[in-house]
Formats: C-alpha cells, structure tokens, sequence
C-alpha cells in the first residue's frame, strides 16, 4: 500500500438548518486514503456516513447546509469547489456508486446510452467508441452477453444486474477514487458475494481508492483494509481492519460488534444490544455523544474527547476518555466475547471494584 | 422456548399459488402464471417458532399472506387448530383472526401515518367489540409491555423511529391475545443494534405468552437467533426443513450451503482463512421455472437427474428434511435410513437419494 493519499479530509463539518434547529449531521470528520485501499466507514442510521461521502463530490449542497474543513483531492479542494471544478471531477476523477440503483439510473433511458453519455461528458470520443467500450465496462463487471443487453433500461435488469450497471458506469471514466454508499445493501446475500468479489478484482486491476460506507459489518471484515466508525455525525475510532475487530477502542464499537446476530458462533440466549437510540442529531448530548447509552460513563465524559491514538500505534484513534488499560478490562463481556454491558449489569459488577 | 411433540397449530398441505399473467385488449386471456408459492407442505407445532428464509422472490413472503388469507390460494389446505382457513367465508373468518396476527416488514408503511398511536394499536379491539374504555386500558398496558411508555398513545407514527414503530406494530398484533403471529422480516429495515432489541422483545413476548411464531426474513444469521425450526425456500418450493442449529452445522441442501456461505462473516481472520465458493446465477424467473430441481441451473452437484426429476422432500435422522438428489453432510447410513416425506411435492419423484446416489457417483 502506497502511503501517499489521494484523499485528504480535515475537520469536516456539515450541518443543516431545519425547522427543529440546526442539524449537526457530519462533526470534526479527519481522513486520509490511499490508492489501492479501501477505506470503510461505518455507522447506522443518522451517523452522517453516508452526508459525508456525499459532501466530497458536493452532493449535499443546498441553501440550508453549511460546511466547514476540508477535502484536499490532489490540488482541489472539494469542500469550496466551484460546481464546474467539481463537474470536471465528478464520475471522471472521483466517481458514486448509490444503494439504490433503481433510483439512480435513469428509467426512460437504456443503459449503454447512460454509460456512453458519462464517457462522452469528459472525453472526447465518437458515439461507435463510447459504446464499445460500455460493453466492454459492463462485460468487466460480469454482465452476461453485454452486447445484446446494452439497449435493455434498468427495469429489464434485476437487483444485483442493476448494481453491476451502477459499478460500470462508476469505473466509466478510470476514478482514481471510487465512493460506495450501502452498494450491497439491498442485495441477497449470494448477489452480495458476486458484487463483493467484483469490488475486489476491481481494486487490483485499477489501483483505485474505495470509500465504502456501509452498516454491515460483515461486509467491512470481507473487503475493508482501514476503517472509520461513526457515531452521531464523528468518527469515533479508527484503525486497521484488524485493530478494529481485534483490538477495538470505543465502547460504541464494542457495542456495535456485541451486538450483531452471527453464524459462525454459539448462539447466545439473548443477542445483547445497546441500550437506548441514537441521540437525535438536531440535539445531542453534551460532552462524548454516546454517554447517555454508555455503561462507562464518569466525570470526564461531559468534555467532548478528541480523536487520537491513545495507545501504542500511531494509526489507531479513538473518542473515548477510557484509559487504555481500562478499556482492555472492560471490553469483554465474556471470555473472548468483545460487547458493551447493560448499564445494570456494568455498575453490578464495577461497584466493589 | 421450544415445545416439541406439541399438536399442530398449523398446517399447510400441497398450497400453491400461482400469480396469472393476463394479456388481451378486450377479453384477458391467461398467458402465464408466475409460480410464487409451488407446492409446499410444512406444520407449525403449538409454541414454536419456525423461521422461513430465501432470498427475494423465493414466495417466502406471498406464503406468509396466503396462511394469513390475504392473498387466496390457487390449491391446497391451509389448517389451524385442525379448522380449514382457506376455504372459510369472511364471516368464519372474523373470529380465526383475532388468533393469528401479522408483523409488517416496513414500519413506515404499516402505520397509517394520520392515526395516533392509540388508534393504531385499539383499532384491532374496537373491531372485535371491545369497548372504549377497556380497550385504551389494554393499549397502555401493551405501550408498557412492547417498552414503550404509556405517554407516546397520543403522538403519531412519524414521531418514532424505525425501531419504535416496530413496536407499536408489534403492540397492534398482540392486541387480541393471538396464538399465531406471521412476523414477515420484522427486523431487516433496522439497524442492527436496534435489530437485537427488537428480537430480544419478540424472545421474551414468546415466552410468557406461549406464542407460535412464523418468523419470515432473508438474513440467515438473525433467523438463528429466533428459530427452532428453519425452512428455506426458493423459487416457491421448499428445500430444506430443519433444527434451527443442525441447519448450520450441517446443510443437506447444496442451496442452503450455498447461502450460509455467501454470508461475510465480521470476523477478518475467519473470513481470511475460510474458502468461500461463491454461488454464480440468479435465480430463474418464477415464470418458467427450470425443469426437475428448481436450483439445477446454479448448482455446483447437480447432474443429469436433479434436470428431470424433481427431488422428492426426503426425511433424514433428527427431523431434517431436504428436496436433493445429491445431498450433503449426511453418512451411508443415514442415507439408508432416509424415507420419503409426505411432504414432498405431488410431481416430486418417488426414489430417495439412496438410488440415485449409487447411480451417479
């Protein structure tokens, strides 16, 4: 992996103004990415991952939102770009792959026809040559008889069929950066694992960057080599795909891991969960979002804690005032099982301590 | 959880529905039928939860509404407590439904977004002649016991998130005290931390209710969790039927393999090391399913019968059921021991696996 980004984001900030008040949707949000990796951000509903993504090829302007940092890509900045800057670099330098494909393609227009049209919107090619290579894109992501299928529209395409469209019609242009928002989500699982290989082909042929933001973690341990986990519009950790799973910081993440059905373990009685809901972004807690759901609350966590490596390796940051030794001790739920604690069960068993 | 040996709560027998395909400007004429549920056959035991799984367009879904009558069946029966449901009238049906209710997958959905909460969850009560006073009793008391609190009966759907909106759905369902609940993916619109929430209510509302669950979702790793019984499906028919854990230590069915394997596990080092065959096709259209075995086209086993013969519902040691002339996991012996289940769809073949196996390896 080189160590040069292609990607740099610093302290970005996004925020809306609604009816309820301003809604603090993306918060001191700091990146880096690197050509050939894949970075995944992950977080549920409302964590801001996906305002993020969108915000780097200035998907979420609008007269309501407002920024703040930036994303250096090369000599742009993207955050204050001019729309034509970003015109230039949309699909062509940096390219979107959206969850929803059916949403994202053009109905009334047939597929090879949308692919030659972002082809032809930033390279000077004839109309025979664009097509060609269409077919070629939709060949290399697995599109049976791409020749013939070329002039079908979306609908006559299936789930997973219109996913792949979505994914040719990313890598149209060569990205040097390729952004995936929940690309499998709605996809069955045996077409998840297709697309998935397709993601990891893709990442060897071109040496492209992927963002991929998902809420999956399952997708994350399959393809991701860094990752940033988002909580209520931060980034609350961030390491290595094996510091995360392995060795993770922030007692949201050991939430997040404890709490998710698997197959490939006993089966617990109960799953366990994190109590409570996400805090609502127009009105957060003060201090580290997640203190109103987190066992491990004390004094310190009404400053809000800033994300930095608080143990050994550089690269591994985390929002959480915890020291480290404490966070070893308290992350196992049981014996080898990584989870947050019920508030009950956390102060039972601190209490004599 | 589980009441094994208990009597059949329902019974499902050869039902079939096929969705018409109708062409014409003047008269419409038949011109295919879509073969969404095709022939399945399954019990639901008093007290148990069944999980049915299959990726879209398997019929998981359309299955779970025909038991329910909101779609009619093209063939078949469809027993509760020993009554036939798919034949009863509307009138006869009334008191059937206060004893099997239905979950909706999507919570934004399923609640009429201009009704409060407390006519959402009452309305069910109103309808069977409970009267006013009583039933907003019984509605705070079910806020209360779904973990929601007794003041949200006057806010709106809108107001809740996914997560609370499933509960009131589940309020609503339990409102009538019913036997059966039909809960079609309950919990795959939410987030995860708020999935284990929800299954964990649903663990708990089984247990001092003595619930019989049909519980309908395409993520294998949640249907584990809920189940002690699993029937996947695909294409209409059903492939495998089996203990919820046996399911996972040993599939029969190649599909089912095939499904489990497809699954990332959040593991990276596991996943690292596990060789993963990943399946290749679509499924076919339901319109002109494939000939013998439905999963033929995409299976890595399949040979000349599984094109011809359909494969007849065999049953193996230890209540497992599967639909597969090339079976896996399963010794000589059991496959000696293996019958043919009445379950096993009409046009299905008679031989078990045990001949065909020793005529094709």
């Amino acid at each position: 992996m080189t160590t040069d980004p292609v990607l740099t984001v610093r302290d970005l900030a996004v925020s809306f103004a609604t009816d309820d008040g301003v809604v603090q949707a993306v918060d001191n949000v700091s990146f880096d990415v690197s050509a050939g990796e894949v970075l995944a951000i992950v977080g549920e509903s409302g964590s801001g991952k996906s305002v993020t993504a969108m915000t780097l090829l200035g998907l979420t302007r609008s007269p309501n939102a407002r920024f703040a940092g930036t994303a250096h890509y090369g000599a742009t900045e993207l955050v204050n770009a001019s729309e034509e800057e970003l015109r230039r670099i949309r699909g062509a330098e940096i390219a979107m792959v959206f969850q929803d494909a059916m949403a994202a393609l053009n109905p009334v227009q047939r597929i090879g026809r949308q692919i030659a049209e972002q082809i032809q919107a930033h390279e000077d090619v004839s109309d025979a040559e664009a097509r060609d290579r269409a077919v070629a894109l939709l060949e290399r992501v697995g599109i049976p008889r791409a020749r013939e299928r070329i002039d079908a529209y979306p609908h006559e395409f299936s789930g997973g069929m219109r996913q792949r469209v979505m994914i040719a019609l990313a890598l149209s242009c060569d990205p040097r950066i390729l952004i995936a928002d929940e690309p499998t989500t709605a996809l069955d699982v045996t077409i998840q694992a297709q697309i998935l290989e397709r993601f990891r082909e893709l990442r060897e042929q071109t040496n492209a960057a992927l963002i991929l933001v998902t809420h999956d973690l399952g997708v994350v341990a399959d393809i991701a080599d860094r990752v940033a986990v988002m909580y209520a519009g931060r980034i609350v950790e961030h390491g290595t795909l094996d510091e995360i799973f392995y060795d993770p910081r922030h007692p949201y993440t050991w939430g997040l891991l404890g709490s998710i059905a698997r197959i490939d373990k006993p089966r617990p009685p109960r799953l366990p969960t994190i109590p409570g809901l996400p805090p609502s972004l127009a009105d957060r807690p003060q201090g580290c979002h997640l203190r109103p759901r987190c066992p491990h609350e004390f004094a310190e966590c009404a400053k809000v804690p800033p994300l930095e490596a608080r143990g050994t390796r550089a690269g591994h940051a985390d929002r959480c005032w915890l020291s480290p030794e404490q966070k070893v001790a308290l992350r196992e739920v049981l014996p080898g099982e990584i989870g947050l604690r019920a508030k009950e069960h956390a102060a039972a068993t601190e209490a004599p301590a | 959880m589980s009441t094994n040996g208990n009597a059949p709560l329902l019974e499902v027998e050869h039902l079939k529905l096929y969705f018409p395909i109708k062409k014409g400007i003047v008269f419409d004429r038949e011109v295919a039928r879509v073969h969404a549920v095709d022939d399945v056959t399954f019990t639901l035991r008093d007290g148990e939860t069944l999980g049915l799984v299959g990726e879209s367009g398997c019929g998981k879904t359309t299955l779970s509404r025909t038991i329910m009558r909101l779609v009619d069946q093209t063939d078949g029966s469809i027993r509760f407590r020993g009554r036939d449901v798919s034949r009863a009238s509307r009138r006869e049906l009334a008191p059937l439904r206060r004893e099997m209710q239905m979950v909706f997958q999507d919570p934004y959905a399923s609640l009429n977004p201009r009704k409060r909460v407390g006519q959402i969850v009452g309305m069910p009560l109103r309808r069977h002649g409970v009267s006013p006073e009583q039933a907003e009793r019984r509605v705070r008391e079910l806020l209360d016991r779904v973990g929601l609190a007794r003041e949200h009966v006057n806010r709106f759907p809108h107001e809740f998130s996914g997560g609370q909106r499933q509960r009131i759905g589940i309020a609503r369902a339990l409102a009538l005290d019913p036997r059966l609940i039909v809960l079609d993916e309950p919990v795959s619109a939410l987030d995860v931390s708020i999935q284990a929430q929800i299954v964990n209510l649903l663990d708990d509302l089984q247990d001092e209710l003595g619930l019989t669950y049909l519980f309908v979702a395409h993520d294998l790793s949640v249907v584990r969790h809920v189940s002690d019984r699993i029937a996947v499906m695909y294409l209409g028919k059903l492939m495998e039927i089996s203990p919820a854990e046996e399911l996972y230590t040993k599939p029969i069915h190649p599909y089912t393999a095939a499904l489990l394997e497809a699954i990332p596990i959040p593991d990276p080092r596991r996943n690292r090391a596990r060789t993963r065959h990943v399946v290749s096709g679509e499924p076919p259209n339901p319109i002109d399913p494939p000939s013998g075995c439905v999963f033929h086209p995409r299976c890595p086993r399949a040979t000349e019968v599984c094109r011809t013969v359909e494969p007849p519902l065999t049953q193996y040691a230890g209540d497992h059921l599967a639909a597969c002339h090339h079976p896996l996991n399963v010794s000589a012996d059991e496959l000696e021991a293996a019958r043919r289940s009445d379950a096993s769809p009409l046009r299905a073949g008679a031989e078990t696996p045990r001949a065909t196996v020793s005529a094709t390896d």
